[in-house]
């Protein structure tokens, strides 16, 4: 097995954040795609993540590491001479902590209740609170290029990739992100010019068309 | 009393198992501060300025700054107080696996440390309790690989694993007593959990935390009164 290997499924935004952060560090790994949508999980998966069977795990040197977050700290903490996504100072990193906290608990399940449902009222509830959570983070954002401050950190990592999942919630849930937090949209392109971001987040039409459509049909959220 | 570590207060409540972890913490570095208890059932002033997004406890404020979340003011303390024992493990990895179990904690099995008392089924309560006995098992094994023999998830002193899970202990030893005894913790099941809950309740920085069981039972009462909808007659 190679040094590093990254267990993966092309559309997760969990495991874009794994990508982006492992690029930053100039890490050379092997990707592996758990393919999702046929329902079966590989081995491999199953012995190195058996507590939550999920993707993203980051193995390195045979040793597996879950959850993206904690995947991001260890990269963080690995390979800690280059490419700092975490400021020096404590009360920094425990803002950068606090917000990356904050996407995790609040924009998969707001997006979820927008993609995962037809017109009516759970979907007018998510996008209604999925866009007070994009404007607390814009606010957050302020002035600063990005949430790390002049070059990207540990939540812009842990943000971005969910911006490859804007366009399945504006399409399905008839509403325009960028209309509401044109400065997040602002600063996803200043995240799309740098390598590690392009590189790592994919198509959000393909997305809409091969993952969250065929969610959809697969789960009867139709 | 002034003191060069900064004027340190925690926004809180004695019974909560995330305001425990911080206060476990400041004892841990033996730093004092200034315990802020919020009343049951109202959100103070300060509360909701200095944490305005979630409006939760506990919230550390140092010099005037709030900082939230029970394991980030965690390892905040761990950094800011850095000469002090080490809360969070030095290697890479044994970092990632104590974040990953308090994660696991936090959001898959505390959760049913709440939900199985309040569950409205039998069925419902039944479940609750497997998944409780399923994660504890889980958890006995982990203690076994990453204590390595030793006394505790942190080796020979309570790190930042022991802080986490150990907080739960109380709501967890009393949850037992409203199921009617159910053995969560079990000396057959769980031997090697069952010692190092017994020692993590001993230890210095966390005795004085650690709410009796008799309190968090009173307590319960009142909590699950004011949650139950009056029943109509």
């Amino acid at each position: 097995m190679a040094e590093v290997v990254l267990l993966d499924f092309w559309g997760s935004p969990f495991g874009m954040r794994a990508r982006i952060a492992l690029a930053e560090k100039g890490v050379k790994y092997e990707y592996k795609e758990e393919h999702l949508l046929t329902g079966k999980k590989t081995p491999l998966l199953l012995e190195t993540n058996p507590v939550h069977k999920k993707i993203p795990v980051l193995i390195h040197n045979g040793k597996p590491i879950s959850e993206s977050l904690v995947i991001v700290q260890y990269i963080e903490d690995a390979w800690s001479d280059t490419a700092p996504l975490l400021p020096a100072d404590p009360y920094g990193r425990s803002q950068a902590r606090f917000w990356a906290d904050f996407v995790d608990k609040k924009i998969y399940d707001q997006g979820k209740k927008i993609w995962a449902n037809k017109a009516g009222e759970v979907q007018e509830a998510g996008k209604k609170e999925l866009i007070e959570s994009l404007k607390l983070l814009e606010g957050e954002l302020g002035e600063k290029p990005f949430f790390g401050g002049e070059t990207i950190g540990y939540v812009d990592v842990a943000l971005v990739p969910f911006y490859t999942w804007f366009y399945s919630f504006e399409t399905i849930g008839n509403f325009s992100i960028q209309a509401e937090c044109p400065k997040l949209i602002e600063w996803v392109k200043r995240c799309l010019e740098r390598e590690s971001v392009s590189k790592s987040l994919v198509d959000p039409e393909k997305v809409y068309v091969d993952l969250i459509l065929v969610l959809k049909k697969m789960y009867g959220y139709e | 009393m002034a003191s060069n570590n900064g004027d340190v207060k925690l926004i809180g409540a004695w019974a909560s198992p995330y305001v425990m972890r911080p206060r476990i913490a400041l004892n841990v570095k033996s730093v004092e501060y200034e315990f802020l208890q919020e009343q049951f059932g109202s959100k103070s002033e300060l509360l909701l300025k200095s944490n305005p997004v979630h409006k939760k406890i506990p919230v550390l404020l140092h010099n005037g700054k709030p900082i939230c979340e029970s394991s980030i003011i965690v390892e905040y303390i761990d950094e800011v107080w850095s000469s002090g024992p080490s809360i969070l493990p030095s290697d890479p990895y044994d970092r990632a696996v104590a974040r990953f179990w308090a994660a696991y904690l936090d959001e898959k099995w505390f959760p049913n440390v709440r939900a199985a008392p309040m569950a409205a089924t039998e069925e419902a309560k039944n479940a609750a309790v497997e998944q409780l006995k399923e994660g504890l098992a889980l958890l006995e094994g982990a203690y076994g690989e990453i204590s390595k023999g030793e006394d505790f998830f942190g080796g020979e002193k309570i790190g930042f694993l022991d802080i986490a899970f150990g907080s739960m202990l109380g709501w967890l030893r009393a949850v037992q007593v409203i199921l009617g005894g159910v053995k969560l913790l079990d000396e057959e099941k769980t031997p090697d959990l069952c010692k190092w809950a017994g020692k993590f309740s001993a230890d210095p920085a966390v005795k004085d935390v650690l709410p009796e069981t008799e309190k968090l039972l009173e307590f319960s009462k009142i909590l699950m009164a004011k949650m139950k909808p009056a029943s109509s007659s």
